[in-house]
């Protein structure tokens, strides 16, 4: 049995930002992630991030993970292992690689366990050639192999929108960028980056099938109606042999699901939520959540998300109360920051449907 | 457009046609679903699937997706070796 203060699962930026936080108010922590490597989807992140300094603007995600494991505290690293149970009398079970079984038994939590990609239904979905923007972009970022020679991009958000820009510096061409919705979602200086190398970015459009003998060969798209219909002999084909789907996440809850932890259905933070409150804690004392795990985002707020679940934890741990509130207050305060404006009232309205149930939480 | 050539659970090879016949038999929540089909029961432990059985039986029953019960959650959250179980159990006596 392994004991610590603090337990926090997912070294992705939210888990690291925890970590950082809490160690750095005096507390012990513990973190487990499931990779080879620290960062989750930071390592994957070629780009730099933009926006203020504070969020770390002007770097790329790659060089982040570093920036975050620069502390005065202990921090207590367990890379390639999964934690794959949590009970309510506080013992979570793990496996490091495939062989080695144990339980670790923290004082508190904070779960980064990340999102998971959602997938679509449609005939040809298990071809091979349909691809997650996630996979597409550890294969290209990550190990430097082409997922193949020209690509159907499913989504406009900032994922599709970043990922299409990526395929066309690797030097693929991006055939078109369907976006059910009427508006891009994506940041508009990045896709008036890829509408300008000429890929055309159709709203309203779907992928309806993709077909091929052994491989997708060819897709068909269609337009929409404003009931999410497609309109009959609208359908045209399609040559490309990549079909990239980044139709958005899900926060991965299966951890805090296992030990109960409320959840809400709030389509706007990506599905099934873990209720929470200000200060990130899940409707289980010692139990808190930060990053896409609390809510699909991005990785600046998930860092900030992060900081604020680490020092409330370490508040609740017997850290000083007072300068991990002067923490928590910074972070409330950028957290405020970055959801504000038209780019933050999904997330704000996602936010308050939560909010009312957590005081009964 | 076929339904047997759309995949809902890619871990089991559950197509939309097997899964639209089940709840036309009556089983309509995710939970009476996985135990009779195994949806959801793969490596991915429903990561992939379950969302797209959630809007199935969303759409089949009339219901809205907010109201479909997403399913219980048991350990492991992922698949573990029979040997490294039994090992652990040793360390731990």
């Amino acid at each position: 049995m392994v004991t610590t203060q603090l337990l926090v699962v997912g070294g992705g930026p939210g888990g690291l930002a925890a970590a950082n936080a809490a160690a750095s108010l005096g507390i012990e922590v513990l973190l487990v992630d499931e990779g080879l490597q620290l960062g989750g989807q930071l390592v994957k992140q070629t780009h730099k991030f933009f926006g203020s300094r504070e969020h770390h603007a002007g770097v790329r995600g790659i060089d982040i993970p570093d920036l975050l494991m620069q502390h005065q505290g202990k921090i207590t690293v367990l890379s390639n292992t999964a934690v794959i149970g949590c009970y309510e009398d506080k013992v979570l079970t793990a496996v490091t690689g495939e062989d080695k079984y144990f339980k670790i038994r923290p004082e508190a939590v904070v779960f980064a366990t990340g999102a998971s990609e959602k997938f679509l239904a449609f005939p040809g979905n298990d071809l091979p050639g349909v691809y997650g923007a996630g996979a597409v972009q550890t294969l290209m970022n990550q190990y430097g192999v082409l997922p193949g020679k020209s690509v159907l991009m499913v989504g406009a958000g900032n994922i599709g929108i970043i990922v299409s820009y990526q395929l066309l510096q690797a030097g693929i061409p991006v055939r078109a960028v369907v976006e059910a919705a009427p508006n891009i979602g994506a940041y508009l200086v990045h896709a008036s980056k890829i509408a300008r190398a000429g890929v055309p970015i159709l709203t309203r459009h779907t992928i309806v099938e993709a077909s091929g003998t052994n491989a997708v060969e060819s897709a068909v798209i269609a337009r929409l109606d404003d009931d999410w219909q497609v309109i009959p002999g609208s359908e045209r084909e399609i040559e490309v042999d990549v079909v990239c789907l980044a139709v958005g996440l899900s926060p991965v809850l299966d951890l805090l699901r296992q030990v109960g932890c409320k959840t809400k259905y709030v389509p706007e933070l990506g599905g099934e939520v873990p209720l929470r409150d200000s200060q990130l804690k899940t409707s289980i004392d010692w139990i808190f959540v930060a990053g896409d795990a609390a809510g699909v985002e991005e990785a600046s707020a998930a860092m900030v998300e992060g900081r604020l679940a680490g020092a409330a934890a370490a508040a609740q741990l017997g850290a000083d109360k007072g300068e991990a509130a002067n923490v928590c207050a910074q972070c409330q305060a950028s957290l405020d920051a970055l959801r504000r404006g038209p780019v933050g009232a999904k997330i704000r309205a996602g936010i308050a449907k939560l909010e009312g149930d957590a005081a009964n939480a | 457009m076929q339904d047997k050539d759309v995949i809902i659970c890619r871990c089991e090879d559950l197509s939309r046609e097997d899964v639209r016949k089940l709840i036309a038999a009556g089983y309509t929540t995710v939970e009476e679903i996985k135990r009779i089909s195994r949806c959801g029961m793969g490596p991915c432990q429903g990561r992939t699937c379950l969302q797209l059985l959630a809007r199935e039986i969303a759409a089949m029953t009339g219901k809205e997706i907010a109201d479909i019960e997403p399913g219980k959650t048991r350990p492991p959250a992922k698949g573990v070796k029979l040997g490294a179980l039994a090992r652990g159990r040793e360390e731990h006596e």
